[in-house]
């Protein structure tokens, strides 16, 4: 299919996560016509994945509904789930885009009552809970990617298509909202600036080699802990560690795992000393003074308000700080624990010390690295996106630079403006 | 106190950082350390030693001079590189500990009678001699440097290796009379006294 669905009066948004959502709305409530695809089913992005939000310690899910909420009820703003830009043609002002949209293989006619999924016994990795991973979640190939979903529409895993599983979904179906026949669909669209809010990823665990996550089943990642504490996440909020389901009390955080290292990631990814903090208040939460956390770390960065939240951490009995960067990881083979090794830079003390799990605070890397983008896209050295050369793309989020939920949002917000100006140049000048 | 030291002790005063970034080979990297602590912990050595990579690396900027050209730790690195690949800010460990035993040696701040020390002066003064390496000599004064009747002993205990050598063609006997050489001594003693004029100029050390 090909159709020409917007002008060169289009702000078109790639990415669907706060930032992107943010960009896309401050434009249409400028009354700016806005198409913000999203690669996979669901808006939301990385932060829908997290349990609890610093500095304030709330949901994520409220903020997130409050922006959906919005989108719902702004007609100036189009949502593509499923959708990839493939191409970008033409200049500031005038931009051909291609997208790439993959089959969902369910219509707007779902109502989200969950029958496919029941009817289906295929399992696939659970995305949303880092299934992938070391949670090793798994969800039905017919499934709703999170509570909170938007669209609020079930997706069929293209698995499962061609076979008796797929046919039995679709029988399941009371509203005629499975269509196996769906196929990739080509778009092309006219646009006259694009905000790339692409977002992050966590960095590869794997490639830190002393580390083991690779080879230790109780070395896990920041994301996934955040996974773990979810009352939503696939251990209903008990924080167990991988190996033998046991409750984790004594918890080691790894900082800078990947970051601020010219092996890995050149930059300080400068959430994860904040997002540490926060997860020393899970243990706590968890399992009260019984709960232990020991944040291994070469400084500690919490940017300037959130000091006062370090300070607070910093008096919790049941946190303690080594300065010092882990070294390398073994393993108490008698019973599962990792052991760190290092020396402590504060009297260069060697230790080997053990503890339940181990947590390592990986890098932010944006989730463009490696993508063929516009060759007009200008790029950092650690491939965070600053700008098209023309002037008419722009970085925003997580995709320009490793920045928290709020940082996210201001920089969000100035790329919107300045995709706005984008436009009311080209009319002013259509008009002239 | 060599002239050398003296000389490096009057020019730099209390700024010992400087002096290793002037005169340490690579001595200009020891500023990006950022104390991460990760060489010292990935350094195999590093519990039989005093002072890691990291904690040396703190006392020059902390400008403890004698305790640094004096340690025997940098003596102790075998070049194995852990630290290298491992260093977040690609600092080259491995060379600057060797740049600083050698610095420490020409200043003869070293500590004296450290093996590999002794080692390193033997097979030095050993190759320019003749412009290349007498083993047999270099196995006969290794043995012997620690007296006569040390020598001896450890002679003895390594007798069958040294056979073994022999049998294999890898040393000869008759290298104890003279031995291989190259053609133009002169030249090879000229050479090297030009490369060390060369580099004590860059290093300041003339
Ligand atoms: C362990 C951890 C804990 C954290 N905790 C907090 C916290 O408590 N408080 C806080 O403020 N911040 C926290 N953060 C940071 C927070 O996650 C980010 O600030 C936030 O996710 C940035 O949002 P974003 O929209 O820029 O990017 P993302 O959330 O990554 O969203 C990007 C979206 O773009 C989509 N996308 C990517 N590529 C394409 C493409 N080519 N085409 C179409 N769509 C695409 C993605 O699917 C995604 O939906 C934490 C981070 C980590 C690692
Ligand atoms: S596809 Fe049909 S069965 Fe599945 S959730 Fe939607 S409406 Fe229910
Ligand atoms: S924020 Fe903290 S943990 Fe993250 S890279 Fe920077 S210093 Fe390291
Ligand atoms: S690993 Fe590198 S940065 Fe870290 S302490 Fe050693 S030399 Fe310094
Ligand atoms: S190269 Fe030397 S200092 Fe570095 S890890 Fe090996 S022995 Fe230690």
């Amino acid at each position: 299919m090909t159709a020409s669905i917007a002008t060169n009066q289009t702000i078109l948004v790639v990415g669907g996560g706060i930032s992107g959502m943010t960009a896309a709305l401050e434009a249409a409530e400028c009354g700016k016509q806005v198409i913000l695809v999203e690669k996979t089913p669901t808006l939301g992005g990385r932060t829908a994945q997290l349990y609890r939000y610093f500095p304030k310690m709330c949901h994520p899910t409220c903020g997130l509904e409050i922006n959906l909420r919005r989108i719902k009820g702004n007609p100036n703003v189009k949502v593509m789930t499923m959708t990839e830009v493939t191409a970008v043609a033409g200049a500031r002002g005038n931009y051909n885009v291609t997208l790439k949209v993959a089959p969902r293989y369910v219509n707007e006619n779902c109502t989200a009552c969950g029958d496919c999924g029941k009817a289906v016994t295929t399992e696939v990795a659970d995305v949303f809970n880092y299934g992938q991973g070391k949670t090793g979640a798994k969800v039905k190939a017919a499934y709703l990617p999170h509570v909170m979903a938007y669209p609020q529409r079930y997706v069929i895993d293209p698995s499962i298509v061609g076979t008796p599983e797929g046919e039995a979904a679709k029988s399941a179906c009371k509203y005629g909202a499975v269509d196996l026949g769906m196929k990739e669909e080509t778009v092309q669209l006219n646009v006259g600036a694009v905000v790339w809010a692409t977002g992050w990823r966590p960095f590869d665990a794997n490639k830190i080699q002393p580390y083991g996550y690779d080879r230790y089943a109780n070395v896990i990642t920041s994301v996934e802990f955040e996974r773990l504490a979810d009352p939503h996440g696939p251990t209903g909020g008990k924080i167990l560690r991988p190996s033998d389901g046991k409750e984790a009390k004594n918890v080691a955080f790894i900082q800078c795992a990947g970051s601020r290292d010219e092996n890995y990631l050149r930059h300080c990814s400068r959430i994860c000393c904040m997002a540490t903090l926060k997860q020393t208040q899970y243990v706590r939460e968890a399992f009260g003074d019984e709960g232990k956390s020991t944040v291994y770390y070469i400084d500690i960065r919490a940017i300037d308000r959130f000091e006062d939240f370090y300070a607070k951490v910093w008096q919790d009995k049941t946190v303690s700080f080594v300065k010092s960067k882990v070294a390398r990881i073994a393993e108490n083979a008698a019973n599962g624990n990792p052991v760190l090794h290092g020396v402590d830079t504060e009297g260069y003390h060697r230790y080997a010390t053990e503890h339940d799990l181990v947590v390592l605070a990986v890098g932010m890397e944006p989730e463009v690295k490696g993508v063929k983008l516009p060759d007009d896209i200008v790029l950092d050295s650690s491939s965070f996106i600053e700008g098209s050369k023309d002037g008419g793309m722009f970085g925003a989020g997580a995709a320009a630079s490793p920045l928290d939920v709020n940082r996210a949002v201001q920089s969000a917000t100035a790329a919107s403006l300045k995709a706005i100006q984008v436009i009311h140049k080209s009319a002013s000048t259509e008009a002239a | 106190m060599s002239d050398l030291n003296t000389q490096a002790v009057a020019r730099y005063k209390n700024n010992f950082l400087k002096e290793v970034e002037e005169r340490v080979e690579d001595g200009h990297w020891v500023k990006m350390c950022m104390q991460c602590g990760v060489c010292a912990g990935s350094c195999p050595l590093g519990p039989a030693w005093q002072h890691s990579p990291q904690k040396i690396f703190m006392m020059i900027r902390a400008g403890k001079r004698e305790e640094v050209l004096g340690s025997d730790s940098m003596w102790m690195c075998t070049s194995c590189y852990n630290c290298i690949v491992r260093c977040p800010r690609k600092l080259p460990i491995t060379h600057i500990m060797h740049g600083l035993a050698n610095y420490a040696h020409r200043l003869d701040l070293a500590p004296k009678g450290q093996p590999t020390r002794e080692i390193a002066r033997l097979f030095w003064d050993n190759l320019v001699k003749t412009g290349r390496v007498n083993e047999l000599k270099f196995s006969l004064a290794m043995y012997f440097k620690d007296g006569f009747a040390q020598g001896i002993k450890n002679a003895m205990a390594m007798q069958g290796i040294g056979l073994g050598l022999m049998k294999a063609k890898r040393l000869n006997p008759m290298e104890i009379v003279g031995g291989h050489k190259c053609k133009d001594i002169p030249g090879i003693h000229k050479m090297v006294a030009k490369a060390r004029e060369i580099e004590d100029r860059r290093r300041g050390l003339a």
